[in-house]
């Protein structure tokens, strides 16, 4: 692992966002803007959620939702296509540099858009009306579910083999986690069994901390532990599968 | 330099690889020809780490594969067979990317771009998105980026496909030059001539074997240097001559008209690797 091999490989995907930052921002408000709309005016007007209004109930889900789904897409999609259609993953395979490098610059740049399409989501969020408080725990937060679902999504790139069970993986885990971690409703009403799956979703934490943390609460540790803990999981597990990525 | 010793690889049951031991010298021009499916392309791959061998020891420049493989990395450039210039990004950031892919400092990094940029004739061509350009163009730039860092080792897979008979020539004169400069090459390509032209030694691969390793000369000698070639029901027939005078008493036996000329890789190539397009 070097550092300058991982700006190089965080630098490309940079240029080839910022050339076109100004449609990649405009993209990531309509879908947040449709769940403010449709929770937090409409469903959302009557709801009362633990003493505070609905829409700071769901602020905070949509924005660890959207880490979760644009961290992810924007490594495994793209990953996907240079390793099996235009073959530029080649490019970094005979490069003389160390997968670690190569496996940490891609996340990073995939985190980097997460947190710029959150940013987006929080400054809508509070022209809707929303408060929330944003700390040093709150970013924090962000940044690991940026992190660790970028490298879910690098493992997912190097792992599948055409680009509809690509497609496949998003339906069958990152849909269900976006409905089911905690997102839209509290979880306490849900039969134990279930909770107790939902519990162990990196997902669930996010958007456990991120309320909390967002409602001006203490730190929750244990939310924080079990995302670094997936991180950590999880950028290893990348390196460990770029090693390995050979046929 | 270039060692391998015993190479094989296998997809499954199938031996695309069959135990190849080569050796090829420092500076020298290799040729590696065979037939589509021969195995060329995935032996390249191999020395160049894309693709892990199922058995076989492999030394590049005397770095060992794949202990050193950092090492083999930064000595040896690459023009792969199918195009892999990243699209989303113009010819001088593909450039740039692989600069400092290889940890080629900035002010160095930015004069060779210009320089290969000039080279391969595409400086006016420079910020334009990849995308928007013609398959030459594309191939072009392919080999300005394997040229980037310097390579000791080269490994081109059919680098002239497409290119137009100009460009084709230049890069033969390139590769010429790279010899004189003690740089290895090892080349596939399906214009035999080309091989011809620029190697000293070929090898011949057919269904994952080496059949064939010597000197274009010698492999002609080896067959007749003389062919005499003649039409029959519609099919083209061959047959070779170690000497002139044989060669012209067996034509002036034949009921048709016949050619006797000098035998070349092509010939020894068709004869060699045995599959004709018949009757088509
Ligand atoms: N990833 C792979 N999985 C399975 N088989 C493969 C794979 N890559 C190559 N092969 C097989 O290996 C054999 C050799 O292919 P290779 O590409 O090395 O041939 P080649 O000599 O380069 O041919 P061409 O002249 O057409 O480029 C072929 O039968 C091919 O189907
Ligand atoms: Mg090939």
């Amino acid at each position: 692992m070097n550092f300058s091999d991982i700006y190089t490989v965080f630098w490309r995907d940079w240029i080839v966002l910022d050339r076109r930052l100004g449609k990649f921002i405009l993209s990531r408000m309509v879908t947040p803007i449709l769940y403010l709309v449709a929770f937090g005016w409409g469903l959302g007007r009557g709801i009362q959620m633990n003493n505070g209004s609905y829409l700071d109930f769901i602020v905070p889900g949509i924005v660890a939702m959207n880490a979760m789904n644009i961290s992810f897409n924007s490594v495994a999609s793209p990953l996907n296509m240079a390793r099996l259609y235009y073959r530029t993953f080649e490019e970094y395979l005979i490069a003389p540099i160390g997968p670690a490098s190569f496996v940490i610059g891609k996340i990073l740049a995939g985190s980097l858009r997460g947190l710029l399409s959150c940013a987006v989501i929080l400054v809508l969020a509070y022209l809707f009306g929303a408060s929330l408080h944003i700390n040093f725990g709150f970013l924090l937060v962000l940044g690991l579910t940026s992190l660790l679902f970028g490298a879910m999504g690098l493992i997912a790139a190097m792992r599948i083999n055409s680009h509809e069970d690509m497609a496949n993986f998003s339906t069958y885990f990152l849909l269900p986690m976006s409905f089911l971690c905690a997102t839209f409703f509290s979880t306490d009403k849900l039969p134990y069994a279930i909770r107790l799956v939902i519990e162990f979703l990196p997902l669930t934490h996010a958007t456990y901390a991120l309320r909390k943390l967002g409602a001006g609460g203490e730190a929750p540790w244990m939310s924080i532990a079990v995302l670094l803990a997936y991180t950590v999981m999880l950028i290893g597990a990348g390196i460990w599968t770029m090693r390995h990525v050979r046929d | 330099m270039i060692i391998i010793d015993g190479l094989v690889k296998k997809y499954g049951d199938r031996t695309v690889v069959d135990n190849i031991s080569l050796e090829i010298g420092q500076g020298e021009t290799f040729g590696l020809l065979g037939p589509n499916g021969a195995g060329k392309t995935t032996t390249i791959r191999i020395l160049t780490m894309l693709t892990k061998p199922t058995d076989g020891r492999i030394r590049i420049n005397n770095w060992r594969l794949p202990e050193d493989d950092l090492q083999i990395k930064g000595t040896i450039g690459v023009v792969p067979q199918h195009l892999n210039l990243d699209i989303d990004l113009t010819a001088r950031e593909n450039l740039d990317l692989h600069g400092r892919l290889h940890h080629i400092p900035g002010a160095e990094r930015h004069k060779r771009i210009e320089e290969l940029l000039e080279y391969v004739e595409l400086n006016e061509r420079s910020m334009d998105m990849v995308q928007t350009f013609s398959g030459g163009m594309k191939r072009r730039l392919m080999i300005a980026r394997a040229l980037f860092h310097r390579p000791q080792v080269l490994f081109l897979d059919e680098p002239t496909v497409g290119l137009d008979p100009q460009v084709r020539r230049r890069l033969w004169d390139l590769v010429r030059r790279l010899n004189g400069d003690g740089i290895t090459v090892l080349l596939t390509t399906h214009y035999i001539e080309e091989a011809e032209n620029l190697c000293k030694r070929v090898a011949i691969m057919d269904k994952g074997k080496l059949i064939a390793l010597n000197s274009p000369a010698a492999l002609c000698r080896r067959l007749g240097e003389y062919v005499v070639e003649w039409n029959e029901k519609g099919s083209t027939e061959y047959r070779f001559f170690g000497a002139r005078h044989e060669a012209v008493a067996f034509a002036g036996e034949l009921s048709t008209d016949a050619t006797i000329r000098r035998s070349n890789l092509e010939d020894v190539f068709v004869e060699l690797t045995g599959r004709k397009v018949v009757g088509l």
